[in-house]
């Protein structure tokens, strides 16, 4: 799958100056479109309902409501651009927020940043499984993420069995924690964005994230270029297992509710939200960043519609279209750029 | 770019037949006996084990049961041989089980809410069809893109509501038994199928297509074997199958709900994938299948009724899907690590 890979910057020509180039790389990045369709489903559900952005709840929403799934997605994007894909991520945020639960219950008094340790560690944790069974196993991770997904599912129900999380078993701090903010921007955005820029800069820059691109682009060759392919496959699967981890965390932060089912679905949400973020499914290409517009845009769409005065039951049928028109629309670049790039071969020749 | 057996990582290995074996070594010692003696043992085990799990009253639930799960894994065994992957057969059930409610709720005779329930299925399959072989996206992309779009669009129709009213008849049909033996009359439609679907499979040009797609679909091409055209009525099949079991579904639970069978696209892919269908494609039989669903099937119903909570079955789904994957690796490993051994002492 050649779809457009926007971010290695490309060793541009001398001429242009470098806010000129820094401008047109925006443009012509696949990100923008995802932000441009933000902006627009934002803009008009507002002048239909001013409150959807300028009421103080309104703005919350706006920024809280995709925190948790923005995580799930990040880490789901990371595993999509070694070429595999993590299907376990619902379930391990199931876990981690009934664990969460437990915490409280179990230990009183206990410091709410060490669950947050402890619940980003366990989804760690739940992630090396997959990626040694992915990696050492040499099987795909299609079908090892859905059997951990029904197995970590069945763990949870084992121990949660009826017994539910409520909102008077949490501290009132941590629950302030899911709702309060900072400069009116919620606490768990900010956590959510940290993540999300310090993912976006190590793809980028370091030589770890570049090596994960280089493996999703073409494994047989990364492997022949002695890139250390099970390690990195594996440090994947830990990353998206410890972000779901995180995001059950601020699961019962946000809701104060745990049950059994909790997180059921969101993988295939998740997976979605990079698709249409520009994650190509068959790994190397895509940014973490598009991942999280997606989920934004999702998750804003689904808030949208009963304002733009459609039933919300056609939610998912809108998401459905946009996954699609998404993936038609990277085929359609990947196209365009395959094209270019033969013509200017061509011209070179 | 085929559909899953890019997705994994490097160089899957395909095992071929070993003709260095006799031919009824190479005919019994297959992955599918295994499904089939796994599924025997535990059936035997179970009925001794657990009280009351040998009674006809237990087959004939266990049956009914299995049977929405058996009629789809079917066609996606097609699928999944040839390279490619179908999510959206849960959502085209719950789309087809809606269609159904609406239809005779605004007094369409059943008979013709089936059909048009069924022609919903085929196009349902074509889209998905159309998608994958004529534009080009990858299955497992366009698949959960419809999965949430079908679904939507069930959901969108009938909201949180559900129809119940539907024709005693029918719905008496499809619970009835053969006479005292517990053996449901609708198993009669799911063997015809199962028939069918082996014959089309292992003996038919269609169905060796199938397999050719899914081991390499340049050399498909080059034999002949039309890629999008096969690839598109195998789709359009999981799309009719999926139909013609949320006919079944609605008719069995007396209810048309948009949420009917949510979550069943997995079920069926570990079931198929548990009967010895690679992911990669162009490996699988049908009868592995088949054994492959019986046995969640009875695991299922043997544990319910030794009361251990149904939904702690997943745990063992998912490992038998993960021990059924890994243990051809592991025992390849383990007779290239003493063939090593042997080769040092000499």
């Amino acid at each position: 799958m050649t779809a457009p890979t926007i971010t290695p910057p490309a060793p541009a020509p001398a001429g242009p100056s470098a806010a000129s180039r820094i401008f047109r790389s925006f443009t012509r990045a696949r990100e923008t479109g995802i932000l441009a369709a933000l902006i627009i489903v934002i803009a008009v559900t507002t002048a239909i309902n001013p409150g959807f952005l300028f009421s103080p709840d309104g703005w919350r929403d706006l920024l809280l409501t995709p925190a948790i799934l923005a995580l799930v997605a990040i880490g789901q994007a990371i595993v999509i651009i070694t070429r595999n894909v993590d299907l376990s991520v619902g379930s391990v945020v199931g876990l981690t927020a009934y664990l969460t639960g437990q915490l409280f219950v179990g230990i009183p008094g206990i410091p709410i940043i060490l669950v947050f340790v402890i619940g980003a560690l366990a989804g760690g944790l739940l992630g090396l499984v997959n990626g040694a069974l992915v990696a050492y196993g040499k099987v795909p991770a299609l079908v090892i993420t859905l059997g951990t997904l029904y197995a970590y599912r069945g763990i949870n129900v084992l121990w949660a069995g009826s017994n539910r999380i409520n909102a008077s078993d949490v501290p009132s701090a941590f629950l302030n924690l899911g709702t309060g903010s900072f400069l009116s921007i919620p606490y768990l955005t900010i956590l959510a964005l940290v993540v999300l820029l310090v993912a976006g800069w190590y793809l980028r820059n370091r030589r770890g994230g570049r090596e994960l691109y280089a493996i999703g682009s073409d494994p047989a060759a990364a492997e022949l270029y002695g890139l250390k392919v099970t390690r990195r496959v594996l440090t994947a699967f830990v990353l998206s297992g410890a972000l779901a981890g995180l995001a059950g965390v601020l699961f019962v932060a946000r809701y104060g509710t745990v049950s059994s089912q909790t997180g059921t679905g969101l993988e295939l949400q998740a997976v979605g939200a990079a698709v249409i973020g520009g994650v190509a499914i068959f790994g190397g290409s895509g940014s973490v960043y598009g991942a999280a517009l997606g989920a934004m845009l999702l998750l804003t769409i689904n808030r949208a519609l009963p304002i733009l005065g459609i039933q919300d039951f056609w939610q998912q049928a809108v998401v459905g279209v946009l996954i699609i028109g998404a993936i038609v629309l990277d085929r359609v670049l990947a196209l365009r750029l395959s094209r270019r790039l033969v013509a200017e071969r061509e011209v070179g020749a | 770019m085929t559909g899953i057996d890019t997705a994994a990582t490097t160089a899957a290995p395909r095992t071929y037949p070993d003709y260095s074996r006799p031919l009824w070594q190479r005919w019994t010692l297959t992955r599918e006996t295994a499904v089939i003696g796994a599924l025997i043992v535990v059936a035997v085990v179970a009925s001794v084990v657990v009280p009351n799990f040998g009674t006809t009253v237990t087959l004939g639930f266990l049956l009914l049961d299995v049977t929405p799960i058996l009629m789809i894994a079917l066609p996606m065994t097609f699928v999944i041989v040839s390279g490619e992957i179908d999510l959206s057969v849960a959502s085209t059930l719950g789309l087809s089980s809606v269609l159904l409610g609406v239809l005779t709720k605004a007094g369409w005779p059943i008979e013709a809410a089936m059909v048009a329930c069924l022609v919903v299925g085929l196009l349902a399959g074509a889209v998905n069809g159309f998608l994958v072989t004529v534009v080009g996206l990858p299955s497992l992309a366009v698949t959960i893109g419809t999965l949430a779009l079908f679904r939507g669009v069930a959901v969108g129709l009938l909201g949180t509501t559900a129809i119940t009213d539907f024709p005693f008849f029918w719905q008496n049909l499809v619970q009835m038994r053969f006479g005292t033996s517990g053996i449901p009359v609708v198993m009669v439609l799911v063997v015809v199928l199962i028939i069918v679907f082996a014959v089309v499979l292992h003996a038919t040009p269609y169905g060796r297509g199938l397999f050719a797609l899914g081991l390499s679909k340049e050399t498909a091409a080059f034999s002949g074997v039309n890629v999008a055209r096969t690839k598109f009525i195998a789709f359009m099949l999981t799309g009719l199958i999926s139909a013609l079991a949320g006919i079944y579904w609605t008719l069995r639970y007396g209810s048309a709900r948009g949420d009917n069978a949510t979550g069943l696209e997995l079920s069926v892919i570990a079931a198929v994938l548990l009967g010895g269908v690679s992911i990669f494609g162009g490996k699988g039989a049908l009868h592995g299948v088949v054994a492959g669903v019986l046995l969640i099937g009875v695991l299922q119903s043997a544990l319910r009724l030794a009361n251990v909570s149904s939904d702690a079955i997943n745990i063992i789904t998912g490992v038998l899907l993960i021990v059924s994957v890994l243990s051809p690796r592991v025992l390849a490993w383990f007779k290239a690590s003493r063939a090593t051994r042997r080769r040092t002492l000499t």
